[in-house]
């Protein structure tokens, strides 16, 4: 019996256990980094327009996240009357728990991976493209015509810039040679994905922007137009996790961009004094940079309308990355590069 | 040319990274304008029409003498005035009210005033709770007085060269 206690324990529990361990180990920081991406988001753009941004709550208002955290937390969850119970409490959640799923395969250093599964990239892609999901069933299960508007623009936008998105991800591929994204940072020891493939860091970068619904691609949250877009009807917690699981996304993708572009968690130059910095805080340092970008695009540009929005998607994207993706292919062939 | 010279343009972001380097800019050198408001203020001109106020003479007598003449200037007819005679004979307003939430602090009754009794002072910060609060009686308007005097004396003096 005893037998059977320590051998259950052994084989079973304590793999369960360690693994939600280090879960938690991902998902907590992650949701404290998301909190003060807003809190970033708010101080930069603010220093952008001359103006200060949350000062009052804590110092520097550095306590203004929780703030805004308590209030949603204690708002009043409302339900439109003809909406659709089920899908609409199911549309955040979906979307908050795909931004989340995705962290499982980001490699934070040499071997620190939560799962190293050979097809790393297929699975962040199909992560990333079931996001859309949580946006539509959101507009539909919202009986408001704001809400469904807004859902359909973010399904379309999402759709086509995904294709995009993924013609650079097999450009990446065929230079590796692998799908796992350990692979794609060790391939990049010698020099950084973003000089070989500069347009196409560049395409990868403004897709992720409308990946992620972020300014000045956020055409579904157009107040203007759409009052907020796929997401009007929620409050109180709902909302919050819409809210959320879109700042955990942007990470997500700026870890993206930082692994395939931007040489994961491997230093700048292998020398010493860059060397002995560990690989994590290499990998944190260039997501924070990447979403410097984020938010300085953000503070930047005003909102695109649609029709330019597909025109750039389908017209210039496409076109662009499909021929980079031959003549990444032509080169590597006859120089001989292929990886084997 | 300028056909290639557009597309250029175009394909290498010029416009897009001009305007991000003059974010940037303004990200690193330029100081935040903002003002900490309840504990900052910015400068008021001494023209500034805010709050209402009937002024007293340096030896404590009101100067309104119900003329009515702001009554009858005054465009959204928010002043309602009922006059006297004293015991003194002089004129006197018995009752001096003014509606706050149908002024339009266009000033016309303070340029109106002969005595300069009616004056709009520099307070912009009288929020009420209630709409009632909002009707202002001669006390009302008499304690606002007292209570600026300093402010409205320095202000009429700075404005008068102009006048």
């Amino acid at each position: 019996m005893a037998d059977l206690l320590l051998n259950l324990w052994v084989e079973y529990l304590w793999p369960l256990l360690w693994i939600v361990i280090l879960i938690v180990c991902i998902v907590l920081p992650l949701l404290i980094a998301v909190a003060y991406l807003t809190y970033a988001e708010r101080k930069i753009i603010a220093a952008m327009q001359m103006r200060k941004g949350p000062n009052v709550v804590g110092p520097f208002g550095l306590l203004q996240p929780m703030a805004d955290g308590l209030k949603l937390f204690l708002k009043e969850t409302v339900l439109p009357s003809r909406a659709n119970a089920t899908v609409y409490f199911l549309a955040p959640m979906m979307t908050f728990f795909l931004a989340l799923v995705g962290w499982a395969v980001i490699p934070f250093g040499e071997g620190i991976v939560l799962a190293d599964i050979n097809v790393g990239i297929l699975y962040l892609f199909a992560i990333s493209s079931l996001g859309v999901y949580g946006i539509i069933m959101s507009g539909w299960a919202s009986n408001s015509k704001y809400a469904f508007l807004g859902g359909l623009r973010s399904a379309a936008q999402m759709v086509s810039y995904e294709v995009s998105i993924g013609f650079v991800l097999i450009s990446v591929l065929l230079t590796v040679g692998s799908l796992n994204l350990s692979d794609v940072v060790m391939a990049q020891k010698s020099v950084w994905f973003f000089i070989p493939h500069l347009p196409m860091f560049v395409v990868f970068f403004i897709s992720g922007l409308a990946e992620t619904n972020r300014s000045p691609f956020d055409l579904p949250e157009a107040e203007a137009e759409l009052v907020a877009g796929y997401n009007v009807e929620y409050s109180a917690m709902p909302f919050a996790l819409f809210f959320l699981g879109e700042y955990a996304n942007m990470i997500l993708m700026s870890a993206m961009t930082v692994i395939l572009f931007l040489g994961g968690w491997l230093p700048p130059m292998d020398i010493a004094l860059f060397s002995w910095i560990p690989g994590p805080i290499w990998f944190i340092a260039k997501i924070c940079f990447v979403l410097f970008f984020f938010l300085w695009v953000r503070a930047t540009f005003p909102r695109f309308r649609y029709d330019q929005l597909m025109r750039l998607g389908w017209k210039v994207f496409l076109p662009l990355s499909l021929a980079w993706l031959v003549i990444t292919a032509s080169v590597l062939q006859f120089t001989g590069l292929v990886p084997k | 040319m300028s056909f290639i010279n557009r597309t250029a343009r175009a394909f290498f972001l010029v416009e897009l990274l001009q305007g991000m380097a003059c974010t940037l800019k303004y990200f690193f050198f330029r100081p935040a304008v903002t003002i900490n408001y309840p504990f900052e203020k910015g400068p008021l001109s001494p023209r500034f029409r805010g709050e209402h106020a009937l002024r007293r003479y340096p030896n404590g007598e009101e100067r309104c003498i119900s003329c009515k003449l702001c009554e009858a200037i005054c465009p959204a007819l928010a002043i309602t005035i009922e006059g006297e005679v004293r015991e003194d004979g002089s004129r006197r307003a018995r009752r001096y009210d003014i509606d706050m939430t149908k002024c339009i602090y266009c000033g016309f009754c303070q340029e109106a005033c002969p005595v300069d009794a009616i004056v709009e002072g520099p307070n912009f910060e009288y929020a009420t709770e209630t709409r009632a609060e909002l009707m202002y009686n001669k006390a009302k308007l008499l304690a606002n007085g007292e209570r600026w005097e300093t402010e409205l004396a320095a202000r009429i003096e700075a404005d008068a060269p102009y006048r």
